[in-house]
């Protein structure tokens, strides 16, 4: 059976988890490529029903960091 | 710079330009000539690593990105001149003199690693295994000579085991005569075994050896203790004697003797001198020329009050020039500079600007959506991993884009004046740039697009390097799929773009100092003397802050008579007020508007200070220690109360006394180095040995970080006979209270055993703790690490600010410092503090919450969730918000049961748009 990779979607905040994730690029740290990140000016900018609407159509999962 | 005439605020400056031989303005940076340049000349910007060509460019983000012609290799040839077809190559070029005439001067003239070539024992330039740490990070970069893989340069093979020798070229006064300590080859070392390690295939062994490991600076000591126990990098403590060459490997064997005496051998398959930061001849020259006193190490002399002022007036002083430091330390008094050489030149602000015209906005409503992508190679840092021309070929099949172009370094001059045309020719109306980060260049791409009549919401990113080749550097497909992915997304939210009109707000131009010690007056008056209205608040009845505790600075400066004058100049001014015994009580507005609650004096009466920049000064005290006996016994001081003591009884009636290090710092729980305390202890220990040559001096330590020029001093106790030994964490010295006097037992790192000191005094260096700032800091909602330091935007590239826009920082709210610093960076956040100040009106972002009257049903979610209490109900009885305090987070568009709020830029459709398009690809 192939492994399962899951799809996940990253709602990240400008401030802080978008700037984490960019210190992460700076810092050559390594990791998977199927998150996808979506910079948001603040994570309370996610509609709660941003997250359903991506799970009804076929995400895995959803971050949501800020 | 041939010479400086005149006088402060009317100087004559001489330059003379040498010749380019390529004319920088008519150069498009193409690259044509060195592709054809038949000559191979040695690289020096990669210390001699590679080769380049006669014709050439230092490095591919130089400004301007223009070509030279390097002419003591140049044959002369011509085929250069032949290929430009900018017709930029000029043979003829010469040595031109002009005079420029400037009211101020700062001298950053910058430093030199130590060439190590000297020190025979060392083997540089005799193993060609042995490099310096300069040559170690062009090794380590991706520009560099071997594109960022990890290779020693003898046979390119990978190095299993590396070592780096700390203190080369410093701390030495026998073979090179650089007695001080260079500040930042500790860290450096640590941070290039922590990279070398990520750059390895292998689990690579890295050594650092050191007789001190000085990571003074904010949180550095984290960073060190997480390459120790969670890296692995070995740190030996000990003195090399010599390295030699295994001639049939090529790796290094080093002689060494650690800490109890004992020789030791270990062999390595790379030797990594960490080289000491020093002044160049050119400079001195340039010094002597400019009649700049310089100290016996060739930096400038300054003053311990006055640390930007070097000794002709209007002329001053940043970065190692001054004394050596590292970047968050130069940036720091880059700015300090520019306040100093500003409050010169206050009245001729303004006087000479020039205003950018910006073209009107097309209007792009009515037309047909022609989106342009523009991906970037950003040099190999992103083609070396993502298959750009794929990505590129892949935009172009995307809807509504009709243009797509790649560039090899999408931000630099040329191209901006390239797309600039290419917008212009193609009638594109919105761009989309896949490179970087946003966070850094977004601005710079919407001035493009400001300058061809487009509105710079029109605008988007795809960040196919910080967030894919960068992270994905090991799975070049998946990072190229990325890519695509990203760039899919970002055409799919540029496709929604609409143009937003920006709002313009006055600024109230007097600024609010939060904290009236050293560092808050100094920013005060940095503000003040270029003529800005200054609120100082302190909660004491008195100014001056920690430094009313203190005597006098290590150089011998008389803290209490600066202070005294400080305050005068302070409360003398009329442009500052001072409200002391005050407490902030609230706070609320914006950059440039801000209104803050004060209750001030002992009748507590409200008072409202509007103002247009905060600037927290809140400061730090001396560690109260629970340790060895504090408080229990009248012989167990602080280094401050021996300080005190000094002044007031001398130190004849003490003839022993025991220093312990660290008290307060480096422990679990507070795990920073306070900075400060390894220089009290010393400073304190040689003023006994003043009063008192006799008194035996014990300083008890786990590092002695003495850097830049206190290295000096430590020297100087050393010779004085002042015993300094070393104890581990896990073994700290037993205290116990006797009626002789307090004995003092701990293990002697030399001598490898116990040793009992019964002492008349022990003084205990204890670190600093911030400030109490935990209201204050909820009252402004602004951000503290775990220690209650304030956090900096950013910690090399804005020093002094922080996040929130209009609030900056300085002195020992930020981290222990000495107050020299606390001056540099008070002078820096005055500085930066000016860039508002100094305008009469800011342009506030489009990216706000907008409420749609006719959905409104007020039912005040809006208002309970907004953080910042922007939404209110108007009289209309709907929700209003105020672009000017909003901050664009969007809570309110999210929570709003009605959506009947949107988020100007992020509307849910634009953002959705993203969400599906993703899909796209996935699915």
């Amino acid at each position: 059976m192939e492994k399962f990779e899951p799809k996940i979607l990253a709602f990240l905040c400008n401030w802080c988890a978008y700037a984490a994730a960019d210190l992460a690029g700076v810092s050559r740290f390594q990791y998977p490529s199927n998150v996808k990140p979506l910079r948001v000016m603040c994570s309370a900018r996610v509609d709660p029903l941003y997250i359903i609407k991506a799970l009804k159509a076929g995400w895995d999962g959803i971050l949501v960091s800020g | 710079m041939e010479s400086i005439e005149g006088e402060p605020g009317d100087f004559k400056v001489t330059l003379t330009s040498y010749p380019r031989y390529i004319d920088p303005i008519k150069c498009t940076g193409c690259g044509e000539c060195a592709k054809r340049c038949p000559v191979t000349a040695i690289n020096m910007y990669n210390l001699g690593l590679d080769d380049r060509k006669a014709t050439y460019i230092e490095y591919p983000q130089a400004v301007p990105l223009a070509f030279a012609i390097d002419i003591d290799t140049c044959i002369g040839c011509g085929l250069c001149e032949m290929m430009c077809l900018a017709k930029a190559i000029n043979y003829e070029d010469n040595e031109k003199k002009s005079t420029i005439c400037v009211g101020a001067v700062i001298l950053s003239p910058g430093s030199e690693g130590f060439d190590p070539s000297g020190m025979d024992v060392l083997g540089y330039g005799k193993f060609a295994n042995v490099v310096t740490s300069e040559e170690f990070e062009r090794i380590l970069s991706a520009s560099g000579p071997y594109r960022g893989h990890l290779m020693r340069t003898l046979d390119r093979e990978a190095p299993k085991k590396i070592a780096w020798i700390q203190c080369v070229g410093s701390r030495d006064v026998n073979l090179c005569g650089n007695g001080y300590c260079s500040s930042v080859c500790c860290m450096y070392a640590v941070k290039e075994a922590m990279i070398a390690k990520e750059h390895s295939h292998d689990d690579l062994d890295c050594a650092i050896f050191n007789m001190d490991i000085r990571s003074f600076g904010k949180d550095y000591e984290k960073y060190y203790n997480r390459a120790k126990d969670e890296h692995g990098v070995r740190f030996i403590k000990s003195r090399v004697h010599t390295i030699n060459e295994d001639s049939t490997t090529g790796d290094l064997v080093i002689r060494y003797t650690d800490e109890s005496g004992q020789t030791n051998e270990e062999t390595f398959s790379m030797v990594v001198l960490s080289v000491g930061l020093q002044i160049p001849e050119s400079v001195t020259a340039l010094a002597r020329r400019l009649d700049i006193e310089l100290n016996n190490y060739n930096f400038a002399v300054t003053d311990p009050f006055a640390p930007v002022n070097s000794s002709r007036p209007g002329i001053f002083v940043s970065g190692v020039f001054q004394g050596p430091k590292d970047i968050p330390g130069s940036v720091t008094e880059a700015s300090a500079a520019a306040c100093a050489a500003g409050t010169k030149l206050a009245e001729a602000r303004g006087t000479d600007t020039k205003t950018i015209e910006i073209p009107a906005e097309i209007d792009v409503l009515e037309t047909e959506t022609r989106i342009g992508v523009f991906v970037c190679n950003c040099g190999i840092n992103i083609a070396g991993v993502v298959d750009v021309p794929a990505v590129a070929d892949y935009a172009a099949t995307l809807p509504y884009v009709v243009f797509v172009d790649q560039n090899l370094f999408t931000c630099s001059q040329d191209t901006q004046d390239k797309m600039k045309e290419v917008i212009k020719e193609n009638n594109l109306n919105r761009v989309v740039v896949a490179s970087c980060t946003p966070r850094t260049h977004e601005p710079l791409f919407q001035e493009t697009l400001q300058a061809c009549g487009l509105n710079k919401y029109l605008f988007e990113m795809a960040n196919i390097r910080d967030q894919d080749s960068w992270v994905h550097a090991n799975d070049p497909e998946a990072a190229t799929e990325k890519a695509k992915d990203l760039v899919r997304m970002a055409v799919a939210r540029a496709g929604l773009l609409k143009p937003l009109k920006e709002k313009k707000i006055s600024i109230n131009r007097r600024a609010l100092v939060i904290g009236g010690g050293v560092a808050g007056m100094n920013a005060a008056l940095g503000l003040a003397d270029q003529g800005f209205d200054v609120v100082i608040v302190e909660k004491e009845a008195q100014l001056g802050g920690l430094s009313r505790d203190l005597t006098v600075t290590i150089e011998g400066a008389d803290i209490q008579r600066y202070l005294l004058e400080l305050v005068d100049r302070v409360t003398g001014h009329e442009k500052i007020q001072v409200l002391t015994e005050s407490l902030i009580v609230g706070f609320s507005g914006f950059k440039g508007n801000f209104t803050t609650e004060i209750m001030v004096g002992p009748g507590m009466y409200e008072r409202k200070i509007d103002h247009g920049v905060v600037i927290l000064a809140t400061g730090a005290n001396e560690y109260k220690p629970e340790e060895y006996l504090y408080g229990q016994d009248y012989r167990v001081v602080t280094q401050i109360e021996l300080g005190k003591r000094l002044e007031v009884k001398g130190a004849d009636d003490i003839s022993k006394v025991v220093m312990i290090q660290c008290v307060g710092s480096r422990n679990e729980k507070n795990q920073n180095c306070s900075r400060v305390c390894c220089q009290s202890a010393v400073k304190n220990a040689l003023h006994i040995k003043e009063f008192n040559p006799d008194a035996e001096i014990y300083i008890l330590y786990r590092d002695m970080r003495m850097y830049g020029l206190l290295e000096d001093y430590y020297t100087e106790a050393r010779q004085q006979g002042i015993i300094f030994s070393r104890f581990s964490q896990d073994n700290p010295p037993n205290v116990e209270a006797t009626d002789e006097g307090i004995a003092v037992t701990f293990k002697d790192h030399i001598l490898q055993r116990d040793i009992s000191i019964t002492a008349d005094l022990l003084a205990l260096s204890a670190g600093m703790v911030a400030e109490d700032t935990e209201e204050l800091a909820s009252i402004l909602k602004l951000p503290r690490n775990e220690e209650g330091y304030f956090i900096e935007a950013h910690v090399k590239l804005r020093p002094v600010d922080l996040a929130n826009e209009g609030v900056f920082l300085c002195g020992t709210a930020h981290s222990p410092k000495l107050i020299s610093e606390a001056i540099s960076q008070a002078l820096a956040a005055a500085s930066r503090a000016t860039i508002f100040l100094s305008q009469s009106e800011i342009t506030l972002s489009a990216v706000t919450a907008r409420v749609d009257p006719d959905l409104c049903a007020a039912c005040l979610v809006c208002v309970r969730a907004c953080p910042y209490e922007v939404p209110r109900i108007n009289e209309e009885g709907v929700s209003e918000i105020d672009v000017a305090l909003c901050h664009g987070c969007g809570i309110c568009a999210a929570e709003c049961p009605a959506k009947a709020i949107e988020l100007d830029w992020y509307e849910d459709d634009q953002v959705m748009s993203k969400v599906e398009a993703l899909l796209e690809g996935v699915l």
